[in-house]
């Protein structure tokens, strides 16, 4: 996704002359073409993320189109009261795309972990969020967004799934239908989600923006009586959209979140051991949903 | 002959010809009346900043109401609004009549300023540290689509503690944007606590040119805010006095954000013929 990510920038530098890049001082080998190509549309602005989208909001008064690049705990929660003020509060528009997700950076440590992001972000109103499952999602719908004047956060991370759907800005994707459950799987969890329920009678919506939640697809392609919601950050960081997708049924089905525990993770190692420890491989969400159906 | 004239002169639209001491003194009269009304505001932060403000909207921007000019303003220290927005009102930005709503339920004029509630207000502002990283992204943005103009904002001291300012105050230097314009309104705020000392002394070893100037005398502020610098940004360290023209609220914390009653009102009025 890193090296999407480059690429769709490139190709946009050169269409679109509002796009302005400003990197935390990562990433920047990657965009070493475009640092010789637009010397005065990219730039490595240095370690300093408060000010970095204060200044991307700036730039966006202007008139052009920002794209902010670090990694997630330092857009996100140390600059989330910019994000807030500068950008949702104001009603601009701007990019920030993030690495790193919840713990690619596995043995770096909580410091440059970031489960928290989505939740987090779904307190600024207005702010789009969206969550790739593969490089080609990422390029469509960064290219369907990056200029629509909100405020979007793209979450990279280093899993990605085998197959690329035609994924919409907005809109869920009804992967297959079944009568026994619904699963969620939120971006890169679907090579899990559905090798976990490939022999299972259940729905599998997937979702790759998760704001704007797309309610009516959950509403009206809901199956069973309970849901399974997969996701790579904070288990439950969706309850709130899904509850409220459902609101207007006369029995709630039970609901139950696969997803990154709230602990802090003080083990190191691969991000596939921190799966192991906290029961995020394949085996183990089969586990908890043919327990549960 | 004299259209062409006319044609390539700034515009002089509603300039107003006026003896700056009795005139400052009636913008703060209006001052007191609109937090009056509103039973809200920062009286002494708009006192600070007025003879700035009105300086750079009679005589430096090239803005007019309702169309976009060259330059750009940023009042970061939000909190100062009543200053900004009776200095709008005079000079035909707002009708003066919507100055007596402020702070009122569907108002357009908050506490702070609110730019989704009319253009002329260039960023919302209230949370401090916000205004100069916005103000280098716009000088930065005007470079990068080679725009003339400049870009003025007006820090305080106190906000000075904020890392962000001296972030940006990095960045501002290292991309050498000489079209930004940094007031900073020291009227010693940042002293109850965090006191900065000699921030024109800062602000050159961050890399901007740097002065030290009377905040309240017109002269010096147009002089300095019109200077043109060949590859800095200008620190502008401007001397104020909090509370400006009223003795019991000069340097008087308690006053930061408390509206006058009936009697201190009379006086206040008195003190400011």
């Amino acid at each position: 996704m890193r090296k999407q990510f480059v690429k769709t920038i490139e190709e946009i530098l050169s269409k679109d002359n509002r796009l302005v890049v400003l990197l935390g001082d990562i990433g920047i080998f990657g965009f070493n073409n475009s640092f010789k190509n637009y010397p005065s549309r990219v730039y490595n602005i240095g370690i300093l993320e408060q000010s970095t989208i204060g200044v991307a909001a700036g730039l966006s008064m202007n008139g052009l189109v920002p794209v902010v690049h670090t990694i997630a705990p330092f857009i996100v929660e140390r600059g989330f009261e910019q994000i807030k003020d500068d950008f949702g509060y104001q009603k601009l528009g701007g990019n920030f795309v993030s690495v790193g997700a919840s713990y690619d950076y596995a043995a770096l440590g909580c410091t440059h972990h970031c489960p928290a992001d989505v939740g987090v972000l779904k307190n600024i109103p207005g702010v789009e969020i969206i969550v790739p499952g593969t490089a080609s999602e990422f390029d469509r719908l960064f290219k369907s967004s990056y200029a629509d004047g909100k405020p979007t956060y793209f979450r990279l991370s280093e899993k990605s799934n085998t197959q690329s759907y035609d994924v919409e800005f907005g809109k869920a994707f009804i992967i297959k239908k079944g009568s026994k459950a619904t699963v969620i799987a939120v971006g890169p969890m679907l090579d899990m989600v559905k090798e976990a329920c490939k022999d299972l009678d259940v729905t599998i919506l997937y979702y790759t923006t998760l704001a704007p939640f797309d309610e009516g697809t959950l509403a009206n392609a809901i199956s069973g009586k309970t849901i399974f919601v997969c996701e790579p950050f904070y288990e439950g960081t969706l309850s709130f959209d899904v509850s409220k997708a459902l609101s207007k049924m006369s029995i709630m089905p039970r609901m139950v979140y696969i997803g990154v525990p709230r602990e802090f993770i003080h083990y190191y190692g691969k991000s596939e051991d921190i799966d192991k420890h906290l029961k995020l491989r394949t085996e183990d969400i089969r586990e908890r949903i043919v327990n549960n159906i | 002959m004299a259209g062409k004239e006319q044609k390539f002169t700034l515009p002089k639209w509603n300039r107003i010809v006026y003896n700056a001491d009795y005139f400052m003194k009636h913008l703060k009269r209006k001052i007191l009346e609109m937090a009056v009304k509103a039973g809200e505001g920062h009286i002494p932060s708009a006192f600070s900043v007025l003879d700035i403000l009105w300086v750079l909207y009679d005589r430096v921007l090239d803005t007019r109401p309702h169309t976009k000019g060259n330059d750009h303003f940023i009042l970061s220290k939000g909190h100062s609004s009543m200053g900004l927005y009776i200095v709008l009102a005079e000079k035909g930005f707002i009708q003066k009549d919507i100055l007596e709503t402020l702070g009122k339920f569907e108002s357009i004029l908050g506490g702070h300023p609110d730019r989704t509630k009319m253009s002329d207000i260039e960023a919302s502002t209230g949370s401090l540290g916000h205004g100069l990283p916005m103000a280098v992204g716009l000088a930065l943005g005007m470079r990068i689509k080679k725009e003339i103009g400049r870009v003025y904002t007006i820090i305080g001291d106190g906000e000075c503690n904020e890392g962000t300012i001296w972030e940006s105050a990095l960045l501002a230097s290292h991309h050498r944007l000489n079209n930004l314009y940094c007031i900073v309104d020291y009227n010693h705020s940042g002293d109850r606590a965090l006191s900065l000392g000699d921030l024109r002394a800062k602000f050159e070893s961050f890399g901007w040119d740097s002065v030290s100037i009377d905040g309240h005398n017109h002269d010096e502020i147009y002089k300095i805010l019109t200077k043109k610098s060949d590859v800095k940004p200008m620190a502008i360290i401007a001397n104020t006095v909090k509370g400006k023209g009223l003795k019991v609220m000069e340097n008087n914390h308690e006053w930061h954000h408390k509206t006058p009653k009936y009697e201190e009102l009379m006086a206040f009025m008195e003190e400011l013929k």
